[in-house]
C-alpha cells in the first residue's frame, strides 16, 4: 500500500510517496498561477492508494481531487516528528508564512503560533531582498556568511525594507553586509515567536527557508539551541501529510 | 421551523425602524449607547428608547479612515464611520449619545463625534475598587440621569428606575435563556444564530416584543433538543469565544469555526454573556446601578479578575473543549490580557486557547481558517 502527501504552498508544491513508512518518491514544482494543474501534473506518474493534502491550496485540492486535507500545522508536526522523534519544537518558515509548533512528544500539536497576514519574516521577504541585492535565492545565505560586518535593517515590512535596502546601496554600503543584516532581522523576528511557544530543547527547522545556511547558523548562535534541519526541509509538510494518509489506511 | 422564527425576527427588526419613527413623531426620544457600562435603565426610566450603536460592519471603515488613524480598532472606526456617513438609521434616530471613556481610542473618537451629535461622555474608572471608584462613578451616573431628564423633560423617580430595572432584568433573563440553550450537548442552536438573535433583539424599541420573541425561541429550541435534533453530534468540538464584542458583520471568526465543523457554544464578551446579570431592586437604585455596571469585566479594567471568574463559570456550564480569544486589531487591553487568559486557561482548566487578532475585513479569511482548523485538529 502506498500513501501520498501533497503540500500545496504559496511558492511550491511538494509530493511525497511512502511505502511502509519509507519515502520512495519526493517531487517538487513551482506553484505558479494554476496550482491544481501543477498538482495534477506532479501526480500524473505517481502511484498511490490514498492521498492527503495540506498547505494553502488544500481546500481547492479537496474539491478538485476529492482528497482529504489536514492543516499545514498538523502536517509539519507529523513530518518533523518522523525525522527527529526527540524534538518537540518545530519552526517552519515557508514562502508566505512562518509558524512555531510545540508537540507533546508523540507528534501531537499542543500549541502553535503563526505570523501575521503579511510577508514579513518569510521566504518571500528573503526572495525579494535577494533580488534587490542581485543575488539568486540559492546563493543569498552563503553570500551573507562571507562577511562579519552586519548592517542593521530596521524595517520588517517587505515594502519598507526594500526602500531601506535601496537607500543603503545608494550610500555605497557593501551588499554582503546588507544581506547579513536582512538575515539577522528575519531570525530575530522568528525568535520572538519561538520563545512565546517554547523556550528550550532542540528545534526542527522546516520549510524552504531552512535550506538557507545563514538562517540556520544565526538561529543556532542566537538561540543557543540545537537546530535540526531535515535533509529536504521543504518536504516536511508533504511528508507529514503522507504519514497521516498512511495512518488512515491502517 | 427555526427558519420561520428567524424570519419573524427579521420582520420585527425591519418593523422596528418604522416603530421608532412613529414613537419619535409621538414625542419619545431615542438615546444611543456605545458601551455596556452606561446604565440603560435610566434611559428606559425616562421612557426614551435605548439604541446600541457600536459599529459591527466594515463598510464605513474607509470613510472613518479619512479622519481616524488606520491603526485603530475596527469597532471604533466602524462606529465613527457610520456617524460621519450618516448611514446608520439608529445613529440618525438618536437625540443624544451616552458614551463612556472605556478605552483611549473610543474616548478620543467621541471628541470628534461631537460634531455630528451631542455626546455625553461618562468618565469610567479603570478599576473596580469600590472605595476609590464607586463615588466618582456614581457621580457620573447622576450626570447621565440629569442629561436624560433635561432631554426628555421626565423626572426620573425611584419608582421609574425600579420599573425599568424590572423590565431590563426580564430582558436579560430572556437573553440568558437563549444563550443557555447552547449548554445542551449537542447544542440545538448554532453560535451564528445566537449572534443573529442577540444583535437584532438589541435594537427593538419595544422591549416586551423582544422578550416574547426570545421566549418563543427558547421554547422552540428546547423542544428541538428534546426531540434529539441538533446540527451537531456529541463529538462536535464545543468552542467558547472570548474577548471583544461581535455582531452581524463582525462575526467572521464564528462563521469560519462553524464552516470548519465546530459548535460555537458561547460568547464571553459584551455582546454575549457579559450582559447576563440581575440588578437588585432597592430604595437606592442609583447606587445599585452604579455598583452593578461598574462590575462589568471588560479588559479596560485593571486588574480584571472578573473576566476569569466569568470564564470559569461559562467553562463549567457550557462543557467547553477549547477557547478562542478574539482581539480586534489595535485593541491593546484585550490583546495584552490574552497572555493572562491563556496561562490561566492552560493551568486552571487544562484547556487550549487560540488567540486571534483581526479586523472586520475579509482579507485574512484563509489565514484565519488555517489557524482555526489547526486548533480544532488539536482538540
Amino acid at each position: 500500500m502506498r500513501a501520498a502527501g501533497i503540500d500545496i504552498g504559496s511558492r511550491s508544491i511538494e509530493l511525497v510517496i511512502l511505502e511502509n513508512s519509507r519515502i520512495i518518491e519526493a517531487l517538487k514544482a513551482d506553484t505558479g498561477f494554476d496550482p491544481m494543474a501543477v498538482a495534477a501534473d506532479l501526480m500524473k506518474t505517481a502511484r498511490f492508494d490514498r492521498i492527503v493534502a495540506t498547505g494553502y491550496g488544500r481546500n481547492l485540492f479537496e474539491i478538485a481531487f476529492e482528497g482529504e486535507t489536514v492543516t499545514e500545522i498538523k502536517a509539519h508536526a507529523r513530518g518533523a516528528h518522523y525525522v527527529f522523534p526527540d524534538a518537540e519544537t518545530i519552526l517552519d518558515i515557508g514562502g508566505q508564512d512562518s509558524k512555531v509548533i510545540r508537540t507533546n512528544g508523540i507528534g501531537k500539536v499542543i500549541k502553535f503560533e503563526m505570523n501575521d497576514r503579511c510577508a514579513a519574516g518569510t521566504g518571500k521577504f528573503l526572495e525579494i531582498m535577494a533580488r534587490s541585492l542581485g543575488f539568486s535565492i540559492e546563493d543569498f545565505g552563503s553570500a551573507a556568511m562571507k562577511t562579519d560586518a552586519e548592517l542593521p535593517i530596521n524595517s520588517m515590512c517587505t515594502v519598507f525594507a526594500e526602500s531601506e535596502v535601496t537607500s543603503l546601496l545608494a550610500r555605497g554600503e557593501n551588499r554582503l553586509s546588507i544581506a547579513r543584516g536582512l538575515h539577522s532581522s528575519v531570525v530575530r523576528r522568528a525568535m520572538s515567536m519561538l520563545k512565546r511557544v517554547s523556550d528550550s530543547g532542540p528545534v526542527v527547522f522546516t520549510g524552504g527557508v531552512a535550506n538557507n545556511p545563514c538562517m540556520v547558523r544565526y538561529l543556532e548562535d542566537l538561540t543557543g539551541r540545537d537546530i535540526c534541519v531535515p535533509e529536504q526541509p521543504h518536504m516536511a509538510g508533504a511528508l507529514g501529510a503522507a504519514l497521516i494518509a498512511e495512518e488512515s489506511m491502517r | 421551523m427555526s427558519q420561520d422564527l428567524m424570519n419573524t425576527l427579521q420582520q420585527a427588526f425591519e418593523q422596528n425602524v418604522i416603530d421608532i419613527e412613529n414613537f419619535k413623531k409621538a414625542g419619545r426620544k431615542a438615546i444611543g449607547c456605545y458601551c455596556l457600562y452606561s446604565p440603560v435603565e435610566l434611559i428606559v426610566a425616562a421612557d426614551a428608547i435605548p439604541l446600541p450603536l457600536c459599529g459591527t460592519k466594515n463598510d464605513p471603515v474607509s470613510a472613518a479612515e479619512e479622519v481616524l488613524p488606520r491603526n485603530l480598532c475596527p469597532l471604533i472606526k466602524s462606529s465613527y464611520g457610520f456617524a460621519a456617513l450618516n448611514t446608520c438609521p439608529f445613529f440618525r434616530f438618536s437625540d443624544m449619545i451616552v458614551a463612556d471613556t472605556t478605552c483611549d481610542g473610543k474616548k478620543k473618537m467621541f471628541e470628534l463625534m461631537q460634531q455630528y451629535k451631542k455626546v455625553h461622555v461618562l468618565q469610567l474608572p479603570q478599576n473596580q475598587n469600590l472605595t476609590t471608584s464607586l463615588a466618582p462613578w456614581l457621580a457620573e451616573v447622576h450626570t447621565m440621569k440629569s442629561e436624560i431628564e433635561a432631554l426628555t423633560g421626565v423626572t426620573i423617580t425611584t419608582e421609574r428606575i425600579n420599573n425599568a430595572i424590572d423590565l431590563l432584568n426580564r430582558e436579560r433573563d430572556a437573553k440568558k435563556a437563549v444563550m443557555d440553550l447552547a449548554r445542551i450537548k449537542p447544542s440545538p442552536i448554532k453560535g451564528s444564530e445566537l449572534i443573529n438573535i442577540l444583535f437584532k433583539v438589541g435594537f427593538l424599541a419595544d422591549k416586551e416584543k423582544g422578550i416574547a420573541l426570545m421566549n418563543t425561541m427558547v421554547d422552540h429550541y428546547t423542544a428541538k433538543a428534546e426531540r434529539g435534533e441538533s446540527p451537531y453530534t456529541n463529538k462536535t468540538p464545543r468552542v467558547l469565544i472570548s474577548g471583544v464584542p461581535m455582531g452581524i458583520g463582525s462575526d467572521k471568526v464564528a462563521r469560519i469555526l462553524e464552516e470548519s465543523g465546530a459548535s460555537v457554544v458561547g460568547f464571553e464578551n459584551c455582546t454575549g454573556y457579559k450582559q447576563v446579570f440581575t440588578v437588585a431592586k432597592t430604595d437606592d437604585p442609583m447606587d445599585v446601578l452604579a455598583r452593578q455596571y461598574l462590575s462589568i469585566p471588560c479588559s479596560v479594567m485593571s486588574p480584571n479578575q472578573g473576566r476569569l471568574d466569568l470564564l470559569d463559570d461559562m467553562i463549567k456550564k457550557f462543557n467547553v473543549d477549547g477557547v478562542i480569544d478574539l482581539t480586534w486589531q489595535a485593541c491593546h487591553t484585550y490583546n495584552v490580557e490574552s497572555f493572562t487568559v491563556e496561562k490561566w486557561l492552560n493551568t486552571t482548566h487544562q484547556l487550549p486557547m487560540l488567540h486571534l487578532e483581526t479586523d472586520y475585513s475579509d482579507s485574512d479569511t484563509e489565514q484565519l481558517r488555517v489557524r482555526i482548523q489547526a486548533f480544532l485538529e488539536m482538540l
